[in-house]
């Protein structure tokens, strides 16, 4: 297979300050489907076309946030060289491997801190519990979709935005250790060679994961979730609106992914993206590189500038 | 029932009923005195210091909002509800000195639409 390695992001952990509006968030608006809970509280939910057991975990406790985002690798042997790898690498902390069955139906992980303070994880094994498309039996026959949807209903959990302030050890990380490509690029300074943001792919995403230069360790900017078209990031609007949610901005379109977008909040404050669009990202293309002053565009093509709250509220 | 709110730094007084809180009171009468940012207890953009006033909470971030925090009066506008008249400053992140909403056509600047 040609894509090897780490996969894509398989699963993002989430603090919500209370558990009921969390759910009627995530599961009625958002329309993700609940798949399990655990003795701790924890639920776990999936978008409808993703066939892992979970994507989404959220955990009630006092701080908002992100726990950890967890990386799918293709198989049990590239877990182990991977976690080798990235011990060996120095640019990382904190090691743990968490055992298979803390997550249900998922295999052991692999735990550490990246230099911007962002937990993350890669895993190889999580049930296939299938995306109930099939006619006669999972994947035979399929429908193009299922039936029973609610709310907006993403197709899948696509990337995060992280806030943290050594970006430069974070994007080595990425592109070194794991593999990643830079897609595109923001740089600031005079001679424009000082980084301020970085978007990241494992796979032909425009990110699969981006990072944002601020000084601060460990932050969340959002997590985004795949709509097919424009019309639905426009019915995602309509949806959150209806349900009175608060909406950061949008629907409006990225300049940087050329991605259409809405951002909004979860009960707890912490920020959420529909989008649809973008482009297929190869690894040998050429990064593309967006200069500061350009970074409203960047971020929001047709104000062309940023609100504060894009630089400013962060969970 | 409805109470005063008074935001100290751009000198802003609207009207909030008991159960609406404090930042969308705010929004709704057009005022911009204290930022907005998640509307949801997680970010701390809306940061105020109660002076004077009394209120009931809702649970808010407390990577934002420490105990001590709240029991000083610094808590988030976006979960506070008033019980009484409050004067409150902004003293979140985004937080600054601004004039009064006078920008805004007459009559959304105080009480009429709490």
């Amino acid at each position: 297979m040609a894509l090897t390695g780490v996969l894509r992001p398989g699963h993002v952990a989430i603090r919500v300050l209370e558990m009921g509006p969390a759910l009627k968030h995530y599961i009625d608006v958002l329309g993700l489907i609940e798949t399990a809970r655990d003795e701790k509280g924890r639920v776990f939910l999936k978008a409808w076309d993703e066939h892992d057991h979970h994507s989404v975990v959220l955990r009630e406790t006092d701080e908002a946030g992100m726990d950890y985002l967890g990386w799918k690798v293709d198989s049990p042997a590239t877990l182990k060289k991977l976690a080798g790898d990235i011990e060996k690498s120095k640019l990382c902390s904190d090691f743990e491997w968490i055992p298979k069955g803390e997550h249900p139906e998922t295999g052991e992980r692999f735990r550490f801190t990246i230099p911007t303070g962002h937990v993350m994880e890669l895993f190889a094994e999580k049930k296939q519990v299938g995306n109930n498309c099939g006619t006669e039996g999972p994947n035979v026959n399929p429908d193009p979709w299922p039936d029973g949807l609610k709310g907006i209903s993403p197709s899948r959990f696509d990337h995060c935005l992280l806030y943290g302030d050594d970006l430069d050890g974070s994007v080595k990380f990425f592109r070194e250790v794991l593999g990643f490509g830079i897609a595109e690029q923001v740089m600031a300074g005079p001679k424009k060679d000082f980084m301020i943001g970085a978007f990241l792919s494992c796979s032909n995403k425009a990110h699969d994961v981006a990072f944002i230069r601020q000084p601060v360790k460990g932050k969340f900017h959002h997590a985004s979730f795949e709509l097919g078209s424009w019309e639905k990031v426009l019915r995602a609007g309509d949806i959150l609106s209806r349900n009175k949610t608060s909406i950061d901005i949008g629907p409006t379109r990225h300049g940087i992914t050329r991605g259409e977008t809405i951002y909004f909040f979860d009960p707890s404050g912490n920020r959420n993206e529909v989008f649809s669009g973008g482009y297929i990202y190869y690894p040998d293309e050429p990064a593309i590189t967006w200069t500061e002053e350009e970074l409203g565009p960047g971020i929001f093509y047709h104000d062309r500038k940023l609100n504060e709250a894009f630089l400013s509220v962060f969970t | 029932m409805s109470f005063q709110i008074t935001v100290e730094n751009s000198g802003e007084t609207f009207r909030c009923a008991a159960e609406v809180h404090v930042l969308e009171a705010m929004e709704k009468a057009v005022c911009k005195g204290i930022p907005v940012g998640c509307r949801n207890g997680g970010c701390g953009a809306c940061k105020v210091q109660v002076q004077a006033g009394r209120y009931a909470t809702r649970k808010m971030n407390r990577a934002v909002i420490s105990a001590e925090d709240e029991v000083r009066g610094i808590v988030l506008a976006c979960k506070i509800y008033p019980q009484s008249d409050l004067t409150l400053t902004a003293i979140g992140p985004m937080a600054r000195v601004t004039a009064p909403c006078g920008s805004a056509p007459s009559g959304l600047d105080s009480g009429t639409h709490a």
